[in-house]
């Protein structure tokens, strides 16, 4: 009775084996490395990258341990950490700003395994070092930023139509525009329900006043959000790439909150600096006219503005256009002096305000004006020489490819739609991640040797059995999280250690009942039958109500401790596994073909 | 080697009145600390800047305290951990106007005096943050402690899941009675420990209570006590070493598994030593006090033989 059919032996051994190839990975190690990606659209990670990778790493006589394509980027290897970093800043030069060039970890396992996907388990922050930051976007700011600007185009919408009024006023979420009459009135609201979809217009009659109250409808406010968060994950996106970091994790978290996980990044003030920017761009005219005097106050309807050199400018306070105009900035060349340049592309109605700003200040000097936390500073004051239709500005002049870089990037970082905070920031110094490991891996060695000891001391050869299964569960659960690819974090290599501690329950549980039985007068045979089967429910009541703990900490935990509850419920599905099946294959090995057996050896 | 070689059932229910008047008095004691001496949450929960840096020589405390105070900083919880090299610093939310950014200022400063001092460990948690994690925290507890409750019921029977989650409720409060008591750093590993112990101590209810649930069906002629009694001394063995094995696994964590998972390891400490007392002189006394017998099980059979023709 206590035989296997065949195909459950070749089962349980292909399950080992599947661990033992799925684990073999994490053995290996992981060798530091660099990868060159492209930024721009039109470039690929090809063959000819390789090339060029390669011979500029043979030209600086660096040796690399292999160099190698994925679909993505080309990744090169390296022995060590020295040879990493000067490889790093022998390929930016080379390779120039339109290819990224990132530190990264890169696994020494053979090309075999990684052909079938077999990667070693994926470290969390807190394992590897790293900055974690959460974010959280400001919505208040981007809906009265919205209406503010709602209320702009009700004016000059009601002025087009020359519809009489006596004012629009912003109160908070409301808008209230007075007119002088009823009819003007109705004639106003019905104007403007047709031109603005996304708000909602209620009329109303305070004390001998006329009014209209215009606010968001609830679908336009939903619109709003969602494109803040959007706008904010595009532009942090495009931010972490002037970072240089691998694999960076940019996700959105709930209605407001955004992610950010930078793994080895060790500069988080610069880290901290490019995510924390809360900027917003102006464009207003340069006040030549009046002399700059240090000390004396700013002429009247102007003020002072340092530039990116520090000297002080002399800018008009009206603003021809804000950021939000602005769709797009991106570093380039003027096609015709291939000098580094700035293209700008901006809206619709932004076109049309540059039109006429330009038609009329034609010679002028124009400063573009980025403010963050309220200070201003003027990034750029080109000279307006010519009326700019059709939306695309170019900027040129005085400037290198990498100011081109940098007048961009801060551009783009000006069309960020709401502020954002950094509401939660976790960093792991790489010293204390190797730590981390170190610790983690050390206590599960030693409580697994206690445990073997005692189990084979106190059970004999079930005990040996008991602690086979065991080892083969930490096969499996290393080769399921590494197959699945789970962030393992510290809490997680806990919870490694946990899940077998309690693993061996369902062996106690077993071998307990076979004594049992046993003493109760039973057969060898009969005993092992019966205290496999009985054990079996037990097992399974008892492992359920672990795993309702399991996902419950999946579903409410957040980061690190989230890895702990990935690692309980996976270490639950292969402890019942191997104690069930591997344990019991073992064991019918051992005694199943004995016919008269007498006595077994479980202490 | 066998630990237990127990012929007569030991008979716990008989002692009932005892190890309910201590289980009683440990819980008031645990309810009583809480309430007065509160949990010392760590920064995940309440917000604020830890920061751990180390320094090439033994860092010099007082140095410290006193370029934090240059900086306006007054109220900072400045320790050594781990190691004399080692040192963390905690700032309260309160005293942090400058958000995530204060932890920058603070290691400037440091290296101002000691170029060496290298940084191994920010957490900055700002305040909206802290109280979601509270609410998470505490909606996980709750839905673990129904969805177990629902599957005993399903599984045994209604009073089963009752006294099973108030058994391991009650060791889960026990715990924080004891972070309460020594003022230990309630973090947010301590609380996924707590959950992990909420899961596993069940395990010890569910093994007692499935071998009363099979003596009910094989010994028909025994009193109620007995049964108990007897599930609960053939299942001893099990119990005693399982949670030695699995406290080997928590004891290696608690002393090598360095200063994150020390608190965490402590926690599953207590919450082992706790639910063997819990599963077996908790949970069954209870079962006894709601009266379960033999027609909890026994009426479904019979109805079915009824049906059958």
């Amino acid at each position: 009775m206590n035989r296997y059919p065949l195909w459950k032996y070749l089962l349980v051994l292909f399950v080992f084996i599947c661990g033992l190839v799925y684990t073999l990975p994490n053995l290996y190690g992981e060798s530091p490395a660099v990868q060159v990606l492209p930024i721009r659209a039109n470039l690929k990670a090809d063959n000819a990258l390789l090339q060029r990778v390669d011979e500029a790493l043979k030209a600086a006589n660096l040796n690399a341990e292999g160099v190698m394509l994925d679909p993505t980027s080309v990744k090169a290897r390296f022995n060590s950490t020295d040879d990493q970093l000067k490889a790093k800043d022998i390929l930016q030069s080379k390779l120039g700003d339109d290819y990224m060039v990132a530190l990264n970890l890169q696994s020494r396992s053979p090309q075999w395994l990684t052909a079938i996907n077999a990667r070693p388990m994926y470290l969390g922050l807190d394992l590897r070092g790293g900055v974690h930051f959460l974010l959280q976007i400001d919505m208040k700011a981007a809906l009265d930023k919205a209406l503010e600007t709602a209320s702009g185009d009700i004016r000059s919408t009601l002025r087009d139509r020359s519809i009489a009024y006596s004012g629009v006023s912003r109160d908070g979420r409301l808008v209230t525009i007075k007119f002088r009459d009823a009819e003007t009135r109705s004639k106003g609201a019905f104007e403007l329900t047709q031109r603005f979809g996304g708000l909602a217009f209620n009329e109303k009659n305070g004390s001998n006043e006329i009014l209209l109250l215009v606010t968001l409808k609830p679908v336009e406010e939903k619109r709003i959000q969602d494109s803040a968060v959007q706008q904010n994950l595009i532009t942090l996106r495009n931010r972490i790439n002037e970072l240089g970091v691998a694999e960076p994790t940019i996700q959105q978290q709930g209605l407001d909150r955004i992610v950010v996980q930078l793994p080895g990044v060790l500069d988080t003030a610069h880290a901290k600096d490019i995510l924390g920017r809360t900027a917003t761009l102006e464009v207003r005219l340069v006040d030549d006219e009046h002399q700059f005097n240090e000390g004396s106050a700013a002429p009247f309807g102007t003020e002072t503005f340092k530039d990116r050199d520090g000297s002080k400018l002399l800018v008009k306070k009206s603003v021809l256009l804000t950021g939000e105009r602005i769709n797009d900035a991106q570093p380039g060349f003027d096609s015709r002096t291939n000098e580094a340049a700035v293209h700008i592309n901006l809206d619709s109605a932004g076109t049309r305000k540059f039109k006429d700003a330009t038609r009329e200040n034609v010679g002028k000097r124009m400063a573009i004006v980025l403010f963050e936390k309220g200070k201003g500073e003027v990034i750029t004051a080109p000279v307006i020489r010519e009326e700019i239709g059709g939306g695309r500005v170019q900027i040129s002049g005085q400037m290198n490819t990498k100011e081109a870089n940098d007048i961009s990037l801060l551009l783009r970082a000006g069309a960020l739609a709401a502020p954002m905070e950094i509401i939660e920031e976790r960093t792991v110094g790489p010293s204390l991640g190797a730590d981390n490991i170190v610790r983690g891996f050390r206590s599960t060695q030693i409580g697994f040797v206690a445990i073997a000891i005692f189990m084979i001391a106190y059970y004999m050869l079930f005990g040996a059995v008991s602690v086979l299964a065991l080892g083969a569960n930490l096969l499996l659960l290393v080769a399921l999280l590494s197959m699945l690819q789970a962030t393992l974090t510290l809490p997680g290599m806990a919870g490694i250690a946990l899940t077998l501690g309690m693993a061996i329950d369902a062996n106690v549980l077993i071998n307990e009942r076979i004594r049992e039985e046993l003493r109760n007068g039973n057969t060898p045979q009969a005993s092992i039958h019966a205290g496999y089967e009985q054990a079996f429910r037990t097992i399974l009541d008892s492992n359920i109500t672990t795993l309702i703990a399991g996902i419950a900490l999946f579903m409410f935990g957040s980061g690190a401790v989230r890895g702990f509850a990935v690692v309980l419920c996976l270490g639950i599905l292969t402890s019942m596994f191997s104690a069930m099946m591997i344990s019991r294959a073992l064991v019918n090995l051992i005694y199943g073909r004995k016919l008269r057996l007498t006595n077994i050896s479980i202490g | 080697m066998e630990f237990f070689k127990i012929n007569r059932n030991i008979p716990f229910m008989s002692y009932g009145r005892y190890t309910t008047t201590i289980s009683l008095v440990t819980f008031v004691l645990a309810v009583f600390f809480i309430a007065t001496k509160g949990l010392n949450f760590g920064v995940d929960f309440t917000g604020g800047t830890v920061m751990e840096v180390h320094y090439s020589q033994t860092a010099d405390l007082n140095k410290v305290r006193g370029q934090l105070t240059d900086m306006g900083l007054h109220d900072v919880l400045v320790q050594n951990f781990g190691s004399s090299h080692d040192v963390l610093l905690q700032v309260s939310l309160k005293q942090n106007v400058v958000g995530a950014k204060l932890s920058e200022m603070i290691l400037d400063k440091l290296r101002q005096q000691d170029a060496s001092v290298e940084m191994r460990r920010v957490e900055f948690v700002g305040p909206q943050v802290g109280k979601d994690l509270v609410e998470n925290g505490a909606l996980a507890l709750l839905l673990v402690s129904i969805g177990i409750a629902c599957y005993l019921w399903v599984r045994f029977e209604w009073k089963f899941g009752l006294a099973a989650i108030i058994a391991n409720l009650h060791d889960v409060v026990i715990i924080i009675g004891f972070f309460a008591f020594f003022q230990w750093d309630f973090s947010l590993t301590v609380l996924a420990a707590l959950l992990a112990v909420l899961g596993y101590s069940v395990n010890e209810s569910v093994v007692v209570f499935d071998r009363i649930r099979e003596n009910f069906r094989k010994m028909r002629k025994t009193e109620v006590a007995e049964i108990i009694d007897n599930a609960i001394t053939r299942t001893m063995s099990r119990t005693i070493i399982t949670h030695l094995s699995t406290q080997m696994m928590v004891t290696a964590m608690l002393f090598l598994g360095g200063e994150t998972l020390h608190y965490f390891a402590l926690a599953l400490t207590i919450g082992i030593l706790f639910s063997i007392y819990s599963s077996v002189l908790v949970a069954s006394p209870l079962l006894m006090l709601m009266g379960v017998s033999r027609e909890d099980f026994i009426k479904t059979e019979k109805v079915t033989e009824e049906v059958l023709p």
